[in-house]
């Protein structure tokens, strides 16, 4: 189910403009992997790429290769819609589909796969609601819109839609930066739920948020504004954040940088 | 709707301290409120007039003039009637529509979402173009190539479809001066406005709702009916309805085109029928006072249909309000 990504040599450009610059690394199975960063330096641009949403931007464009266990998908003849079946995505804003009511928005990307059967959808919309512990808020109103919901169940609503699918990696680009301590609470708690059935990898500003619930991190930074961003090192968290080995992400975490 | 300002607002009994009022504020709520209630004037104002001479023509009319086909108010008893103007006022504008709605939503489509960008510039502005050409000049085009080009696709239609009825054509080798050509160019007519009001208003739908459907592997046609489309949906519907005001409206195209005959058929290839404006710019210049008054009744009927239909419009786009997508 859950699956190991293994980059190599990633570098990822917006038309000539080069944003993030020969990235390698490997992220485990069942992990949780948090990127940090300060702001510009490419930890969203890199999570992009990993599941093809990256090329979508116009100029967007991609060199290098993502391994998922032994399949590359940069691959040629690989298809960015059939990977982006594979790696489900929870961005930064709440976007549920704002004319679809909460059941639809989770039976969504099932349609899509090509589920039609109600008893069958029934079924994948109760586990994936109760997934993303939102079942007991909104099993009176699955037919009410999703965009009536508050922003932290909009935001789960939005995790149960993309592990409907039963996606082998699950991407979160800072899931919690639009919503107020509580929400960001359940989402966490949510994370450590679901890797134990997906890879997970969040993008987040906020560091205790990293520490809390993440098993591996990485630090990006950039030279300067305009230069592409790099990966400085990944590791540990605990080991990111009490000893890390580049004297730049101690600067960072203690807050004595940017 | 009133002529009248809204009453002046009584002074609260529990205000919070009095706001300073400012001469800049004073002169511009004065000009908003101005405008605002000049809109209501002319709007009675119109109305009135309609209303008064229609009536008083309607009174003195011999025929029913809900069912009644001819026009010949000039007649001792005067008889005339809009069932012929309002059929075929709604039916070459439903032709229109069916046409234009579809063509302008695909071209909305394939300058937002499918034509590198390099292209989609210019498609835009040509279709801006189409917008100023004047309505004289297509009637123009209209009856000296699109009539005699449409003969052939009649007699295919009439070949073919003869036996839905709709396309049964009485006299096959009759001009192509019918309801159906009149749609076909009013289709073209209101394919800009359609096509560019759709066009912002899919120009508008967040990024962020397309990357939802993308983010779950939805292909390009997906992304469109998963988060445009919907998103998009009431602002079409207005679009559509602008474009319908102005098929319903148009005059000149229409009469260059037409050749009208106080005769109603299910047939829309039948070179007869009328339309309400038609009627009136070709009736308007012999008629006499009297034949005026009977033409103003017949264009308060024009107005109350476009009443309905923005009527309807709105009710449609506000049941769906909820799902708007406006609170996201």
């Amino acid at each position: 189910m859950a699956k190991r990504i293994d980059i190599s040599g990633l570098s990822a450009y917006y038309s000539a403009f080069k944003a993030i610059d020969d990235i390698s690394m490997t992220i485990e199975p069942g992990s949780v992997t948090a990127f940090i960063g300060p702001s510009g330096c490419g930890k969203s641009t890199f999570l992009r790429t990993l599941n093809r949403m990256h090329e979508v931007t116009p100029g967007g464009r991609v060199e290098g290769k993502v391994m998922l266990d032994d399949e590359n998908l940069y691959g040629s003849g690989v298809d960015p819609v059939t990977v982006r079946r594979t790696v489900g995505m929870v961005f930064q804003r709440p976007n549920p589909f704002p004319t679809m009511s909460i059941y639809d928005n989770v039976a969504a990307g099932l349609k899509l796969n090509g589920i039609r059967k109600k008893s069958e959808l029934d079924g994948i919309v109760e586990r994936s609601l109760k997934g993303a512990n939102l079942w007991n808020e909104v099993k009176d109103r699955l037919n009410k819109p999703g965009s009536g919901l508050s922003g932290g169940q909009q935001q789960r609503l939005c995790i149960a839609r993309a592990i409907a699918v039963e996606p082998q990696v699950l991407l979160m680009d800072e899931p919690c930066s639009a919503l107020d301590p509580i929400s960001t609470l359940a989402i966490e708690d949510l994370i450590g739920e679901l890797k134990t059935r997906f890879t997970i990898v969040i993008v987040t500003h906020n560091m205790q948020q990293a520490a809390r619930v993440s098993d591996r991190t990485a630090f990006f930074n950039l030279s300067a504004v305009g230069q592409p961003g790099k990966l400085i090192e990944i590791d540990d968290t605990e080991r990111i954040f009490s000893n890390p080995s580049v004297q730049a992400t101690e600067d960072y975490i203690s807050g004595r940088f940017g | 709707m009133t002529t009248t300002a809204p009453p002046p607002t009584k002074p609260e009994p529990h205000r919070a301290a009095k706001t300073v009022s400012r001469p800049g504020d004073r002169i511009f709520a004065g000009l908003a409120r101005g405008s605002g209630i000049l809109l209501l004037v002319v709007m009675a104002a119109i109305a009135l007039f309609l209303t008064v001479r229609a009536v008083s023509a309607i009174s003195k009319d011999h025929g029913n003039f809900l069912t009644t086909f001819e026009w010949t108010p000039s007649l001792n008893p005067p008889v005339f009637g809009i069932a012929v103007l309002a059929y075929g006022t709604v039916v070459s504008s439903i032709i229109a529509m069916a046409i234009a709605v579809p063509i302008a939503i695909g071209i909305a489509l394939f300058i937002t979402h499918y034509a590198p960008r390099r292209l989609g510039g210019p498609i835009a502005y040509v279709i801006d173009l189409l917008a100023a050409v004047p309505s004289i000049v297509y009637g123009l085009w209209g009856a000296l190539f699109l009539v005699p080009h449409l003969r052939g696709v009649n007699l295919w239609l009439n070949d073919y479809f003869g036996w839905t009825y709709i396309f049964h054509k009485e006299d096959p080798n009759s001009a192509a001066r019918s309801l159906f050509t009149v749609g076909i160019l009013l289709a073209i007519m209101i394919l800009p406005i359609i096509t560019n009001v759709s066009r912002e208003v899919i120009n508008q739908v967040p990024k962020m709702h397309e990357e939802a459907a993308l983010a779950l592997g939805a292909t390009r046609w997906e992304v469109i009916r998963l988060s445009v489309l919907p998103f998009a949906r009431s602002g079409i519907i207005s679009a559509s309805m602008l474009g319908l005001g102005r098929a319903l409206g148009e005059t000149m195209a229409v009469a260059t085109v037409l050749s009208a005959s106080p005769q109603l058929s299910g047939h829309i290839l039948d070179p007869l029928g009328g339309t309400f404006s038609q009627n009136i710019v070709a009736k308007f210049g012999e008629a006499d006072e009297f034949g005026r008054d009977a033409l103003i009744a017949s264009g308060l009927v024009l107005f109350l249909i476009t009443l309905l239909v923005n009527g309807a419009a709105r009710i449609i786009i506000q049941r769906r309000k909820e799902y708007s997508g406006a609170n996201a």
